[in-house]
């Protein structure tokens, strides 16, 4: 089996800053494990500006704001990346298996940072009845359909929930030609970030419905349209104030979840940045869910350090 | 214009076993779905259990052919090599008076011939199944009660069919079937075919196709239930499968274990009059979810990682299997809702009888393809294995589809051997059908099928035409 001092579970903006981290405090063995085909996460496919200004003091994109740290990941020789790499389990004698094309290793380390970020919930977390026809997204997958992909997912566009990611998408598909007919809302004000409610709804002028829910979803093929129902503070439904909005498209974003199966699986448990096995660490949105990706960045080279002592004073 | 012997509408679980089946005969069949893909009707929410027999009238077809299937389904999963496990089932009293209910319904399944029944104490659950309610006092144990995947049973059954000759057609809808004696005259969406012999297993739809010949003594119902699939990380919640007494209606919120790993629980079950409904309600929801926790009080909601509903095509009490002298070599296959998967092999060998009684001449072919050659799936295989399949092709090692760890080599497997649609794929690999969604995986998916299929990945759709996931491909405008 091979050996090595620290492993990564993720080359996001959370694991690259742990990497960095690391090796600034001493770890000169790093294997950083990516599933994908390039570092930096979920922020490849975050087009938009907002990024870098608390810890840069520069407004970045969200690609420009990965490259400053894949550059520095790229140049700490002692960081090894494994791209394509999946890790499928994770165990507490620290051990981490990962399948990439053309096999799978087991690692063993001296310490590990579970950096696997998050997944958005889906309609089904948030009860959203009806029927399960195409065209319902979430925000996320949306994102990466148009900026990576190139593909507009629908022309008329309800977005449930008022999270940035969801903000940030209806503002996309307008300026794609598309209409964003509402964005539903059941709170009484926005989730998201207010720049993003001034800069992304008010300037694009995206009607907004706090107090609202959508009570079903229609459409056997693609959906057809959704009903909204006002509610209170309490969530209660308003009688008699139920609409219909006719749309092709839904975008959810009602929320994101930390992925820790890997962790829950190996029967660990999560304890501040720290786990139940000495040596194990989480940290960024798999830790949990962060604003802003500054933060992420600043508190992961705190695990990166927190790991590396650990590591120096085995 | 061709003559076949025999023609089966409808490519569900009844209407494929019945194909395989008739496959080792020298006969030339056909058999029509109008969906784009197999499965995609009744079957498509079938909760995958193996019944072993109880709950049903000895005196009724669905009894004798449930236990008959139970028996078959060994033989068969082998030689398609399509996982079943045989992990039994429980039967949950909380009180005395249900105790006498457990023993009676023992004894109405031991005349049917069910094997190895027995009622098990509470120290027995305690210690083989830990998370079910501590109320629960004794249950009526199964053993010979399993598990299989519906869709892979579906698409093994249809693959070993065209295997040895069957010829299937998909987006085929039946528009009208004329008697013109010997023969039956059917027109398709996709044009005429002519048929010495016509099978109708087209579930929610049987009736209307039976009408079409002036054959209208039944009607189907709708019977809508709702299910939700648990977290694979929930995998080892339950031991057996568990189910509460049986209502009239159903055999009531059941815990159900399956071939894929994630727990399942349901169904509802709702009369309803539209058979293309598949909502789901706030009221299925509740119901399901305070039914199942009766049995096991620790299931939580947010391991609930989907939900949706399914109809089962009632006409009556029992299984409709007529042949109908009306129109000589029609055959009413109606009706098969639960245990209609369990009963499959047995409805299909039945079918088969009634076609000799009334004049088929059938003789076995000279070579029939009985077994066929499993797929690989790597959620169902151990480490060590998977390194082995890795080593031999490394594409196994490319994971798509993360929440189940599916591969690419996987998905495209599943399109060289029929999948067209985003739900096709899901239904052969899982790949999307894991916590997230599809949200990871849904772009690369698409891509592979528009590769594989040599379309456009804006004609990629969920599942068939009007479905399609995207509306415009921005790198197409080149004004």
């Amino acid at each position: 089996m091979v050996k090595r001092d620290l492993v990564i579970v993720g080359g996001g903006p959370a694991g690259m800053a742990a990497a960095v981290s690391a090796h600034e405090n001493g770890v000169k063995d790093i294997l950083l494990i990516e599933r994908d085909r390039y570092l930096g996460g979920i922020l490849n496919q975050c087009i938009h500006t907002g990024f870098g200004i608390n810890y840069f003091k520069e407004i970045l994109t969200g690609p420009e704001y990965a490259d400053r740290f894949i550059k520095k990941v790229r140049d700490m020789l002692d960081i090894e990346v494994s791209f394509n790499s999946i890790v499928v389990k994770l165990a507490s004698d620290k051990t981490v298996t990962f399948l990439k094309p053309g096999r799978l290793e087991t690692v063993k380390a001296k310490a590990i940072i579970m950096a696997t970020g998050c997944r958005e919930k889906t309609r089904e977390m948030v009860h959203i009845q009806g029927s399960r026809p195409a065209g319902i997204f979430s925000a996320g997958l949306a994102q990466k359909l148009i900026n990576i992909e190139g593909l507009l997912p629908g022309k008329e566009v309800v977005v449930v929930g008022s999270g940035d990611i969801g903000l940030i998408m209806a503002r996309r598909f307008v300026m794609e030609g598309a209409r964003v007919k509402a964005i539903i809302e059941i709170q009484k004000e926005s989730r998201g970030l207010l720049r993003n409610m001034v800069q992304c709804v008010e300037d694009f002028d995206i009607p907004v419905y706090f107090n609202h829910k959508i009570s079903r979803i229609f459409g056997k093929s693609r959906v057809e349209k959704v009903s909204v129902i006002r509610v209170d503070d309490s969530f209660n439904e308003i009688p008699g104030s139920l609409f219909e909005i006719q749309c092709d498209t839904i975008l959810m974003s009602v929320g994101l979840i930390s992925e820790n199966e890997l962790i829950d699986m190996a029967g660990i448990r999560i304890e501040e940045n720290k786990t139940s096995v000495p040596g194990i660490f989480v940290c960024g949105n798999s830790f949990k869910i962060y604003d802003i990706v500054d933060t992420v960045t600043k508190d992961s080279f705190l695990v990166g350090k927190l790991a590396a002592n650990y590591i120096t004073n085995q | 214009m061709k003559t076949y012997d025999v023609a089966i509408i409808g490519a569900g679980v009844t209407g494929t076993s019945i194909a395989r089946e008739l496959a080792r005969y020298k006969l030339d069949i056909a058999l029509f779905e109008k969906e784009e893909e197999l499965a995609f009707g009744v079957s498509k929410s079938n909760s995958g259990i193996i019944h072993p027999g109880i709950q049903n009238s000895p005196d009724s077809l669905k009894g004798r052919l449930c236990v008959q299937g139970n028996f078959l389904i060994r033989d068969l999963s082998k030689e398609l090599n399509i996982d079943f496990k045989e992990v039994g089932e429980l039967i949950v009293a909380f009180n005395e008076e249900e105790i006498r209910e457990l023993l009676r319904l023992k004894k109405e399944a031991e005349v049917l011939g069910v094997p190895r029944l027995k009622i098990v104490d509470k120290t027995w659950l305690r210690q083989n199944e830990p998370n079910l309610n501590a109320e629960a006092v004794a249950a009526l144990y199964a053993p010979t009660a399993g598990i299989i995947s519906p869709y892979r049973l579906v698409y093994g059954l249809a693959e070993n069919a065209v295997r040895n000759g069957v010829e299937i057609f998909t987006e085929t809808k039946i528009e009208n079937i004329i008697y013109s004696k010997p023969n039956f005259e059917i027109l398709a969406s996709k044009g005429l075919f002519r048929s010495r012999h016509v099978i109708n297993s087209a579930g929610l739809f049987a009736d209307e196709i039976s009408k079409m010949l002036g054959i209208d003594y039944f009607k189907i119902r709708p019977r809508k239930g709702e299910e939700f699939i648990l977290d694979k990380k929930k995998e080892s919640l339950i031991h057996h499968l568990i189910l509460p007494l049986p209502s009239k209606t159903s055999k009531g919120v059941i815990i159900i274990k399956t071939a894929d790993g994630n727990p399942m629980i349901g169904p509802t079950a709702e009369d309803i009059e539209d058979k293309e409904d598949l909502s789901t309600s706030d009221s299925g929801f509740n119901k399901v979810l305070s039914s199942a926790r009766r049995l096991i009080p620790s299931i939580n909601d947010k391991d609930i990682i989907a939900y949706f509903a399914g109809l089962r095509p009632v006409a009556g009490d029992d299984f409709i299997i007529n042949h109908e002298n009306k129109a000589p070599g029609f055959i009413n296959v109606a009706g098969i809702q639960s245990p209609g998967l369990t009963a499959s092999p047995a409805i299909a060998l039945l079918v088969a009888n009634i076609l000799k009684d009334n004049g088929l001449e059938i003789k076995k072919k000279f070579i029939f393809h009985a077994h066929r050659k499993g797929t690989i799936h790597l959620f169902q295989s151990p480490l060590l294995k998977i390194e082995k399949i890795i080593k031999k092709d490394p594409s196994y090692g490319d994971i798509v589809c993360r929440c189940e760890m599916v591969s690419a080599k996987e998905i495209k497997d599943a399109v060289k051997k029929g999948a067209k649609t985003m739900d096709g794929v899901k239904f052969r690999t899982r790949a999307q059908a894991g916590r997230c969604h599809g949200s990871f995986c849904a772009t690369r998916i698409m891509k592979i099928l528009a590769e594989e299929r040599k379309i456009l990945v804006t004609s990629v759709t969920k599942r068939g035409k009007g479905s399609e996931i995207v509306k415009e491909d921005r790198f197409c405008f080149q004004e």
